[in-house]
């Protein structure tokens, strides 16, 4: 199934987690903060929160700026 | 140095630093250390996943540095409040260099937009240090609501012009009852010292340290300046005036 991450369309696995999606690109869940569908999850409940279809995932981090 | 105190919270260094457009985060640690700074900006952004890096954060030691996001990308107050709040969910103590630039030209910051969006933030808790162009009415505006600091510009970021906006930065210093940081554009440790002589509260410096050959020893050099412009400032300058004065005594010349 396809969702919006980071502004593009990706294809992912049907009903997998925020946190397997994180895990699977390797993201550090407490280095990045993810929205979805403009909502803020807190890092507690990414692993209870399942992506479906057409839903849109922001992952942010920090980098240098002034 | 006497302190610098925003929010209730107390600093010995009146130089803040910026971490954006550093060569290496060797360069970016090196300008961190020699500056002497204990605030230092961050920025949020997407996660590239085709060019991942290594984590900012790592070289950011949180119990020397309070880290001050801010909301740079930010067109109009909802992407600024947007940012503040993700920032704040990081984990971030609820600091926030509140920026809103829609012009990418030069970047300078929406007077309407930042007022807006600083009347929310405060409002949800945020200790707001907002990013303005030099207008003392807005300044006041600003303080009206409550923000923590205002971040008057020299001239536009990233510019290394110095104070182009001297008299206005001089109106907001005198009205001002919380902290004027002059922030962008400062590309000299002597503009900074400037800053510091007109009473300005503290400096934002990026730019000019991460372009140098060597960002530890600018940094430095910035450090020395702002340390030099707030004494002057403390022990008081001299007036200028128009008729010479002489320094040496006018009497008992020789040939008298």
């Amino acid at each position: 199934m396809e969702i919006i991450f980071n502004g593009k369309p990706r294809e992912i696995q049907a009903s997998i987690s925020i946190q397997e999606f994180l895990d699977q690109l390797r993201l550090d869940c407490l280095q990045v903060v993810v929205e979805h569908n403009r909502n803020i999850i807190p890092r507690q409940r990414l692993a209870e929160t399942v992506l479906n279809r057409g839903d849109t995932l922001e992952v942010i981090h920090f980098v240098g700026g002034g | 140095m006497d302190k610098l105190i925003i929010a209730g919270r107390s600093f010995t260094s009146r130089l803040m630093v910026g971490t954006g457009k550093f060569a290496s985060n060797e360069a970016m640690v090196a300008a961190m250390e020699g500056s002497g700074s204990e605030i230092v900006t961050v920025a949020l952004r997407r996660v590239d996943i085709d060019n991942p890096r290594d984590s900012l954060l790592h070289h950011i030691d949180p119990e020397r540095f309070l880290l001050l996001p801010n909301t740079s990308g930010a067109r109009d107050a909802e992407e600024a409040i947007r940012l503040a709040r993700i920032a704040r969910a990081a984990g971030c103590e609820p600091w926030i260099k509140l920026e809103v630039t829609p012009d990418p030209y030069y970047l300078l910051p929406d007077p309407i937009e930042t007022l807006k969006a600083a009347e929310v933030l405060v409002k949800e808790g945020f200790i707001v240090l907002p990013y303005i162009n030099a207008d003392p009415v807005l300044a006041k505006r600003l303080q009206e609501v409550g923000t923590a600091t205002v971040m008057p510009l020299g001239s536009p970021i990233g510019t290394n012009k110095g104070i182009r906006t001297r008299d206005n930065i001089a109106i907001i210093i005198e009205q001002a009852i919380v902290p004027v940081v002059v922030d962008a554009g400062l590309g000299a440790p002597s503009h900074a010292a400037e800053a510091m002589e007109m009473g300005a509260d503290a400096v934002l410096v990026n730019t000019a340290l991460a372009v140098s050959r060597n960002p530890g020893a600018m940094a430095a050099a910035f450090r020395k300046g702002v340390e030099a412009g707030r004494e002057a400032y403390l022990a008081g300058l001299g007036k200028q005036q128009d008729k010479a004065e002489a320094s040496s005594p006018l009497t008992g010349f020789l040939g008298q």
